[in-house]
């Protein structure tokens, strides 16, 4: 038991938990999943849907913060690739074709590779800060998305588009799906090879890195890249939910739910440390947060300032330095642990995938 | 010394853009006030929608028909944009001008400045706040409470037989803004006469496909009876329908739905019989606007408030009219 409370994914795991028994009070058959027209059916669902694009968003975010950075360019990288693919769809005869709706995809994932390398050159060889570096593109890029829509929102009508966000697979939600392989795909990637360990350390130390013989540069580009690939999808997954790109709303501030996830999650904002299964469950919470207020009733006014308290609470119970400040008074005293080596082990941090 | 320098560059560069940007947008044609034509400067607030794009265009188009000679200018939802548009307007002497205001505050200076060059001010779509109303001629626009009220009417003629209760559920459009406020309130105050209606969930979907279409799963499963849906846009019913669809129902008939703005995607699916009825909020004020340019110049009084003609439109009408529905 004590171990388990000891484990980092502990309190957030513990208020998601909460967050969604809470909801059983105002909806009874809040954890029913039920099969119905063919695909699963219920509010767990729904979450895990909907929160499939943020957990996109905010793995690509998790590896930029760990090599110390932070992409602010998300959410217009989403609105572009959402805006080239329904353009792409849009002018083509059959919009059925799956061809067709490949060769979209190709192009508009093609751009997202191509828009993260860019923020990763102007922040690994330009050596621009981040945070304006991504500015560039953040602004830049809802520019770019309303000249791809010509600032109208594109409807697309299209089964294979409708497929990647809004259809279903072996009755699971084919965005589900996805953002699973590629959770997978990464935690494989960085705690079954070397690569999170060379992106823990140029998080750590850039300098140090490199003249330890790691090209720290290359790992902060490809962490660019692999963050701009993943805003792509999630573009994908976003326009193709509702068939249609709309450049002005479509992510909009999706950076800010992206940064809050991976620090919910864990994640150091200094970089050097990351946890890919936090950062998924941070942002399982912050869409479970949304659900709630709409399925609670809570009065649009008010649902910021409520959001804002839920986080606040998050944030504190989560840091061990005001926990100990707030229980201290309540524990017993033998059972504080004797100081020396055997105290500094258990302090260490673990790293979980 | 060095870094005042080039501040100085760097600001002087700056504002060479910013002219040369503002420069772009005219026609070089002068003032052209003395060929008899009426001169009419016009800011838009920017091309953010669709709606916004056919708004534009009906200006447009109707000043070539009515012979008045147009500035237009697109402010890219900026006000400062929209301010230095005014300001370069008084300069060329145009003889009215007309803007959609970006925001509701801080016209009093730029519309004083107006006053004392005697040229009109018409406002179009969106209001001010400005107390002092001899700064503006008139205002023409939509009047969102009475949309929301066309709305309600309808849904208590719909269910004019009915004794059970009905459960309604409402996708407001930006908390805050002038149409969501005013939609709702327009909607509630109709059918708070009847009791049987209900308001069983109401949240606000931002105006988009995408959160209304998430808004709406989490009122399909929250409240297992919903009868109507009403949506303060096209846009948010367009996205509700989706949920709805994935939930196994069938929107227009398990679920009544009701829109404001009549698009041309929300005309096509309530031709479709996916909606139920829309309330329409018109872009194409620009016949209405010329006829009030052309008054304004000649000096006669005109309405301090103009509202722009709007219609309703059930599933019939939509089929008749979608094919030259315009936006």
């Amino acid at each position: 038991m004590n171990t388990l409370v000891k484990h980092r994914l502990f309190w957030p795991v513990a208020m998601l938990v909460a967050l969604l028994l809470s909801n059983l009070a105002f909806t009874p058959s809040f954890f029913s999943v039920e099969v119905r027209d063919g695909h699963l059916y219920g509010s767990l669902i729904d979450i895990v849907r909907f929160g499939a694009p943020l957990i996109m968003v905010a793995l690509g975010m998790t590896l930029v913060i760990a090599t110390g950075g932070i992409d602010l360019s998300v959410g217009s990288v989403v609105a572009i690739c959402g805006a080239l693919a329904c353009w792409r769809i849009s002018e083509q005869g059959d919009q059925n074709s799956v061809a067709g709706v490949l060769v979209a995809v190709a192009l508009a994932l093609g751009l997202a590779l191509l828009l993260g390398a860019w923020n990763g050159f102007l922040v690994a060889v330009v050596g621009i800060q981040p945070i304006i570096a991504t500015l560039i593109l953040m602004v830049a890029g809802r520019g770019l998305a309303q000249l791809i829509t010509d600032g109208q929102i594109i409807t697309v009508n299209s089964s294979p588009y409708k497929l990647i966000g809004g259809g279903y697979l072996f009755t699971v939600p084919f965005a589900i799906l996805v953002a699973l392989a590629v959770t997978a795909l990464a935690v494989l990637l960085t705690r079954r090879t070397a690569l999170g360990m060379l992106i823990e350390s140029v998080g750590g130390n850039a300098e140090a890195s490199r003249l330890a013989g790691i090209h720290s540069r290359r790992i902060t580009l490809m962490a660019y890249i692999v963050a701009g690939l993943c805003a792509g999808i999630a573009g994908l997954m976003i326009s193709s939910n509702v068939s249609s790109a709309d450049g002005n709303n479509a992510g909009l501030w999706y950076e800010l739910d992206a940064i809050l996830a991976v620090v919910i999650g864990g994640t150091s904002l200094a970089g050097g440390r990351f946890s890919i299964a936090g950062t998924v469950v941070g942002a399982l919470l912050i869409q479970t947060l949304t659900t709630t207020i709409y399925t609670t009733g809570i009065p649009p006014e008010t649902t910021l300032l409520f959001k804002a308290l839920v986080v606040t609470v998050v944030c504190l119970v989560q840091s061990p330095a005001f926990r100990a400040k707030v229980f201290k008074g309540r524990r017993r005293r033998p059972s504080a642990p004797p100081a020396g080596p055997a105290a500094a082990t258990t302090e260490k941090v673990e790293v979980p995938a | 010394m060095i870094r005042r320098w080039s501040a100085a560059v760097v600001a002087g560069l700056l504002a060479a853009v910013t002219v040369t940007a503002c420069g772009g947008g005219d026609d070089g044609a002068g003032s052209g006030s003395d060929d008899g034509k009426i001169t009419l400067g016009f800011s838009q607030v920017g091309a953010e929608s669709g709606w916004r794009t056919a708004n534009t265009k009906s200006i447009q188009d109707s000043a070539k028909e009515a012979g008045i000679d147009l500035k237009f200018s697109d402010a890219q939802q900026k006000q400062e944009n929209q301010i230095k548009a005014i300001r370069s307007f008084i300069q060329q002497k145009v003889d009215i001008i007309a803007f959609s205001p970006v925001v509701e505050s801080g016209w009093d200076t730029v519309l004083k400045e107006a006053k004392d060059a005697n040229i009109p001010v018409i406002l179009t779509d969106r209001a001010v706040d400005s107390p002092d109303t001899s700064l503006y001629k008139t205002f023409i626009g939509s009047d969102f409470v009475e949309e929301g009220k066309k709305a309600g009417d309808w849904l208590v003629k719909e269910y004019a037989s009915a004794t059970d209760p009905v459960n309604i559920v409402e996708l407001q459009g930006t908390t805050g803004s002038a149409p969501a406020n005013d939609r709702k309130k327009g909607f509630g105050d109709v059918i708070a006469a009847e009791p049987k209606f209900k308001v069983v969930a109401s949240q606000t979907g931002d105006f988009t496909r995408a959160k209304g279409k998430e808004v709406m799963e989490a009122f399909l499963k929250s409240n297992p009876d919903i009868d109507v849906l009403y949506a303060h846009n096209d846009d948010m019913g367009l996205g509700a329908i989706e949920a709805i669809e994935g939930a196994g129902k069938k929107p227009g008939t398990d679920i009544k739905i009701i829109t404001v703005d009549a698009v041309r995607d929300g005309m096509q699916a309530l031709a479709d019989g996916k909606i139920n009825f829309i309330v329409e909020c018109s872009p194409l004020l620009g016949p209405q606007l010329m006829e009030l340019v052309k008054k304004v110049n000649a000096g006669e009084t005109v309405e301090p408030r103009v509202i722009t003609k709007e219609t309703t439109f059930t599933q019939e009408q939509a089929k008749a009219v979608l094919p030259e529905r315009q936006y």
